[in-house]
C-alpha cells in the first residue's frame, strides 16, 4: 500500500487537501490572466495535472501559493505561445496619466464607479500588474506569498501593486470623462 | 521627505506590510500632510471597490469534475498499466489511515517514556541563549525597511489581533499616561516557541516586551542583564513571563517592568 502511495504523490499531504480546496483560487487567477473562461478552464486543468505529476515538489507549507505558482506559470506559457503581445505590453503612462483629479474628490469618485467599468479597467492593465492586484485584493495573499507565486522579490511586489493601482485609478477616472472635477 | 518617496510606503502601509518603525513614520507624516492623507483615502476607496465588486470567478462544477477524473487517470498511469484507475483521493485516504496508526503509536510511545522526558522548548536552552535571542529579536524589530508582520500601531487592535495566533492571551495594557505608550504588537519566535511581542515607546526609545506563559519549566533567565548595550529585564506576573528589552537605561526599564507586572 505504501509503495502505491509514494508512486502517486510522494508528498506528505494529499491531492484532495492540496489541490482541490484551492480550485476556486486557481480558476480565478487563470481567468484574470487569460481573460476568458474557456482558456482559463484549460489552463487550470493542465496545471492541476502538473500538480499531481510534480507532487514530490510540494513540501509542507503553503499549498495555495504552491498551486497558484503552477497555475500562473502554465498561464504565462500559454500567453507566450498564443498571445505574445500581451506579455510585452507596457502601459504608456504618458498617454494615460491625464490631469490628476483633486485628491479629495478621488475617493468619492472611486466609490461610485460601476462594477463593470472596474472589471474592464482591471482587464486593461498589463498582465503582471493585474496579477499582483488579483492576488492581493481577491485572494488576500501577503506580499511574501505574492512574491512566491510570481517568483519576484518582495520589493517588486510592492512596486507592482503601487504602479498597478495607480494606473487602474487613472483608467477609471479617465473613463468617467467630463463628470470629473479637475484639480487646479 | 518628499511625498513622492512616500507613495510606495503608503501602499505597503495600507496593506499592513510595513514594519513598526516605518508605520510610525508614515502615521506621523499623515498627521501633517493632507496630500498623502487624501492619497491614502483614494487607495483605500479603490481597495474597497475592488473587494466589493463581485470580481471573483469561482471554478465551474464541470471543471472540478473533469479535474478529479483526469487526475485519477494520471495517477493510475503513473503507477503502471494494468491497474484500474484509482483516484489519488482514495489512495490518500488509505494512506491517511496508516498515518493515523503511526501517530497513535508515536503518542503511546511518548506516554510510555513519560511526558516529563519531553523538555519544554524553552527549558532546553540556557537562559543566556534566550537573553541573546531576545536582544537579537529586539534589534531585528527596529531595523527599518524590512517587512514584517506588525499589524497595527493602534493599541485598541493589538489585543484582539493576538486572538487565535497564540495558545495564550498576553496581557495588553497601555501605559501612555505614565509615559510608556503602547504602539504595537507582533508575533515573534524566541527560545523555540511562539511568543507575543508588545512594543512600547519611551521618549525616543522602543521597548519590546516578550510574553509567554510561565509554566515553571523555563530556563533560568537572569532577572536583569545587558547585551550589546541593550538592557533586558524579566518578571513573572499573572502566570506570564514578561521580558523587556530596550536601549533606554536600565532604571527606566526597571520602572516600566514594575508597572507591567502589577
Amino acid at each position: 500500500m505504501q509503495e502505491e502511495v509514494q508512486g502517486t504523490s510522494g508528498g506528505p499531504a494529499g491531492f484532495d487537501e492540496v489541490v482541490l480546496p484551492h480550485l476556486d483560487a486557481a480558476y480565478n487567477l487563470a481567468r484574470w490572466l487569460v481573460r476568458n473562461p474557456h482558456d482559463a478552464e484549460d489552463i487550470v486543468q493542465e496545471a492541476c495535472l502538473r500538480a499531481v505529476r510534480f507532487f514530490g515538489g510540494y513540501q509542507e507549507g503553503n499549498a495555495r501559493a504552491w498551486l497558484l505558482r503552477i497555475v500562473r506559470n502554465t498561464a504565462y506559457t500559454f500567453l507566450e505561445k498564443k498571445r505574445p503581445g500581451e506579455l510585452a505590453e507596457e502601459f504608456d503612462e504618458t498617454i494615460h496619466a491625464g490631469e490628476r483629479v483633486q485628491p479629495d474628490a478621488e475617493a468619492t469618485l472611486l466609490q461610485s464607479v460601476e462594477n463593470r467599468m472596474l472589471q474592464e479597467a482591471l482587464e486593461g492593465l498589463p498582465v503582471r500588474f493585474r496579477e499582483a492586484i488579483i492576488l492581493r485584493e481577491l485572494e488576500g495573499l501577503s506580499y511574501k506569498e505574492i512574491a512566491e507565486v510570481m517568483g519576484i522579490p518582495i520589493g517588486t511586489v510592492m512596486s507592482s501593486l503601487a504602479r498597478g493601482r495607480t494606473q487602474l485609478r487613472d483608467l477609471l477616472l479617465r473613463g468617467r470623462g467630463q463628470e470629473v472635477p479637475r484639480g487646479m | 521627505m518628499a511625498c513622492e518617496d512616500k507613495n510606495l510606503m503608503l501602499h505597503a502601509y495600507s496593506d499592513g506590510e510595513l514594519d513598526l518603525v516605518r508605520s510610525l513614520e508614515i502615521e506621523e507624516h499623515l498627521k501633517t500632510c493632507t496630500a498623502c492623507a487624501a492619497e491614502l483615502r483614494a487607495q483605500q476607496a479603490l481597495r474597497n471597490k475592488i473587494r466589493s465588486a463581485n470580481l471573483y470567478h469561482r471554478a465551474p462544477d464541470a471543471l472540478r469534475t473533469r479535474i478529479i477524473t483526469a487526475a485519477g487517470g494520471t495517477a493510475s498511469v503513473n503507477r503502471g498499466r494494468g491497474r484500474a484507475a484509482v483516484s489519488p483521493i482514495r489512495i490518500v485516504r488509505e494512506r491517511r489511515v496508516f498515518e493515523w496508526f503511526a501517530v497513535a503509536a508515536a503518542i503511546l510511545i511518548a506516554l510510555a517514556l513519560g511526558i516529563r522526558m519531553i523538555p519544554g522548548a524553552l527549558n532546553s536552552r540556557s537562559g543566556d541563549l534566550v537573553a541573546e535571542e531576545l536582544v537579537a529579536s529586539h534589534i531585528r524589530s527596529l531595523q527599518p525597511g524590512h517587512l514584517m508582520d506588525v499589524v497595527s500601531t493602534d493599541q485598541h487592535t493589538v489585543k484582539p489581533w493576538f486572538d487565535g495566533k497564540l495558545d495564550f492571551a498576553p496581557p495588553v495594557r497601555d501605559f501612555a499616561s505614565q509615559g510608556y505608550p503602547l504602539i504595537g504588537g507582533r508575533l515573534d519566535y524566541v527560545g523555540g516557541r511562539n511568543v507575543a511581542a508588545l512594543v512600547y515607546q519611551l521618549r525616543k526609545h522602543y521597548i519590546n516586551v516578550f510574553v509567554w506563559p510561565d509554566d515553571g519549566r523555563q530556563a533560568h533567565l537572569p532577572d536583569s542583564t545587558s547585551r550589546q548595550g541593550y538592557n533586558v529585564i524579566c518578571r513573572t506576573s499573572g502566570g506570564m513571563r514578561l521580558c523587556g528589552v530596550t536601549d533606554a537605561n536600565a532604571d527606566d526599564l526597571r520602572e516600566f517592568m514594575q508597572l507591567l507586572s502589577h
